[in-house]
């Protein structure tokens, strides 16, 4: 499971990195999107994969029974995904608002703040 | 000591507190800048506070929640971070006052005094966080204030600008995300003292120089430096001139710190390769940075492409990677901050009185304005580094160094620099101050500058010559700071004082 899903996330990575280098400004934003979604999951996975064990210690131990999945990258993971939402919205509506007064959506003609 | 655990949360919890007044006060723009004056004024208060009390009594640390140190979030101020906040209020303060004049009424019914506070309590909390996700949220936190600010207004070219400062800085977070899970997964923590204890002892030497790299990325593209810095001179200019002003003294500096902190805690093992990297980087930043200023005609562009020749001066301190060039990288750290500052804002006026940024269209100031003209000449003769000035002392401390290092090339590269600053500014002054204008009578701009009613030129000139003020006092006084520095410096070079002060002996 690890092996698919680290390939799962090498292809995210590449796809929203390539999508940052078209010249449309959704595509632009639809790869950030990608790589953060990459990145979540990336953590996700360094927790280890394990169903239906919950990291409970049993009286008496120091350690839950292994196998069990670290639950510190689920919480990080968590607040990324609610950080990333927040800023999803926002790139989302500056990429209307940039549409309608710029009257383009093409990176490459948006040259005025480099001269 | 619970006054102790107070007072590290003050410098957070003050900008959260008078932000969130200024929202409910959405309507009375009144009680808005009041409260933005007093939220900015606490913050310095705050780091004055913190930074005496780190001197009677060394490293303060605070376990949120009264979690134990490395499970839970610390707080953790050395030097260095007291610092940063002292610099966080006092541009916070100067920003705040000039604001008081200058915003348009369109942004301020946009809450642009809340978001300022915010964006103050991002710098403030990463400043003073010692836990590696949390270091994360609080840039995330001030990169969405930033974002707030940089488009508020909506227009066009604003918007432009904002794209290109969007999807860069959103590309760092990414990978900073990344970064940081790489570093859990190998550590086992996100303590930063636990982490700097852990780390050495991990055998796959390959991962944690990748992890070091990402880490320079990340940190790189925040701080602007060289190959990662296009963002800034596209998006700097672009907002009004307080925003600026707040942008090129605060949002850059934290990538610094943030690099500071990471590379003399944690990434300390293989030095040979990192640190000169970063020497070479720094000397690449600061040449192609001061090029960039060199031939640009817009008076708030040639001063971003400074920001970044900055840039490679203070990471040149860390290259150097002794307690005499780390003293030198925070000396510049405060002298940069207060004459850029001041500098911006000089700008930001003479755009009011003449109606443009451009140097080829600027002309006159000097004799229409001569008040003004003295105003600009001494942060940016501080800047060019001229005796007794601040910047005079905190380039010398860094050639010093490198001197001291026998690093003949970078000690090279940063004086012909600094030459070149020294014609940059003559150049804005000859353009700006001394040619006749092409387009304004002296009469002309004299009308525009008696325009401003009284009360609000107070407003606008203070915060300058409050700045201006402290680049002299920082020059010919230089030795208390420079005392504090040399001892930020030693607390970062041994770094077992920070980890014993967060962790208490050693991970359990």
């Amino acid at each position: 499971m690890e092996v698919i899903l680290a390939f799962v996330i090498g292809v995210l990575y590449a796809a929203g990195l390539y999508m940052m280098m078209r010249r449309n400004i959704v595509k632009l934003i639809a790869g950030l999107a990608l790589l953060g979604y990459a990145s979540n999951l990336l953590i996700f996975t360094i927790s280890r994969l394990t169903r239906g064990k919950p990291p409970l210690v049993p009286l008496g131990a120091s350690l839950p029974p292994e196998p069990f999945a670290d639950p510190v990258p689920q919480a990080l993971v968590l607040t990324a995904i609610v950080i990333g939402f927040g800023m999803l919205a926002f790139a989302i509506v500056l990429v209307r608002r940039v549409y309608q007064t710029v009257g383009t959506d093409d990176l490459d003609e948006m040259t005025a703040t480099d001269a | 000591m619970p006054d102790m655990d107070i007072l590290l949360i003050l410098p957070i919890a003050i900008p959260l507190v008078t932000a969130i007044i200024g929202m409910f006060a959405w309507r009375s723009r009144r009680i808005q800048r009041y409260i933005s004056v007093v939220g900015t004024f606490g913050i310095l208060a705050s780091g004055v506070a913190i930074l005496f009390a780190i001197l009677d009594e060394g490293i303060i640390v605070t376990n949120i929640g009264d979690w134990p140190a490395p499970f839970g979030i610390v707080l953790v101020a050395d030097l260095l971070s007291a610092i940063m906040v002292i610099m966080a209020g006092l541009v916070g303060v100067s920003v705040v006052i000039f604001s008081l004049a200058s915003v348009d009424e369109l942004r301020r019914s946009f809450g642009y005094y809340p978001v300022v506070l915010f964006l103050l309590m991002g710098v403030c909390g990463a400043s003073l966080t010692g836990d590696m996700f949390n270091l994360f949220v609080w840039f995330e936190v001030l990169l969405i204030s930033s974002f707030v600010l940089m488009v508020l207004g909506g227009e066009a070219f604003q918007l432009e600008g904002a794209i290109k400062y969007f999807s860069l800085n959103l590309l760092e977070s990414a990978f900073f995300l990344t970064a940081i899970g790489i570093l859990y997964g190998l550590t086992g923590s996100l303590n930063m003292a636990a982490i700097a204890q852990i780390l050495p002892t991990i055998e796959q030497g390959g991962l944690v120089m990748v992890l070091a790299m990402m880490f320079l990325v990340v940190f790189g593209i925040k701080a602007a430096i060289f190959p990662l810095f296009f963002w800034l001179p596209s998006s700097y200019h672009t907002p009004p001139v307080a925003v600026t002003t707040l942008f090129s003294g605060l949002m850059t500096k934290v990538g610094v710190y943030a690099l500071l902190r990471v590379f003399t805690l944690i990434f300390t093992t293989e030095t040979d390769f990192t640190h000169t990297l970063i020497l070479v980087i720094s000397g690449l930043t600061m040449f192609t940075g001061v090029i960039g200023a060199v031939a640009q005609y817009n008076f708030r562009r040639l001063l971003s492409f400074h920001i970044i020749s900055q840039i490679g001066y203070l990471i040149m301190g860390l290259g150097l990677f002794t307690v005499g060039a780390l003293t030198g990288t925070i000396y510049f750290l405060i002298h940069v901050i207060i004459a850029k500052s001041a500098l911006f804002l000089v700008s930001g006026v003479s755009n009011m009185v003449s109606g443009t940024y451009d140097l080829k269209k600027l002309g006159s100031l000097y004799r229409a304005y001569p008040s003004l003209a003295a105003l600009f000449l001494i942060p940016a003769l501080a800047l060019g580094g001229i005796p007794p000035l601040s910047g005079f002392w905190a380039k010398l401390a860094l050639v010093q160094a490198g001197l001291d290092a026998e690093a003949y090339i970078i000690v090279a590269v940063s004086l012909i620099v600094s030459v070149l600053t020294l014609f940059s500014m003559t150049k804005i002054w000859a353009e700006a101050f001394w040619k006749d204008s092409p387009k304004q009578s002296d009469e002309d701009i004299q009308r525009n500058r008696d325009a401003i009613e009284p009360g609000r030129m107070v407003l606008l000139i203070t915060p300058i010559l409050f700045l201006a003020a402290l680049t002299v006092i920082l020059g010919i006084w230089a030795e208390p700071i420079i005392d504090v520095s040399r001892q930020a410096a030693e607390q970062l070079m041994n770094p077992d004082g920070y980890i014993t002060a967060v962790l208490g002996g050693g991970v359990e």
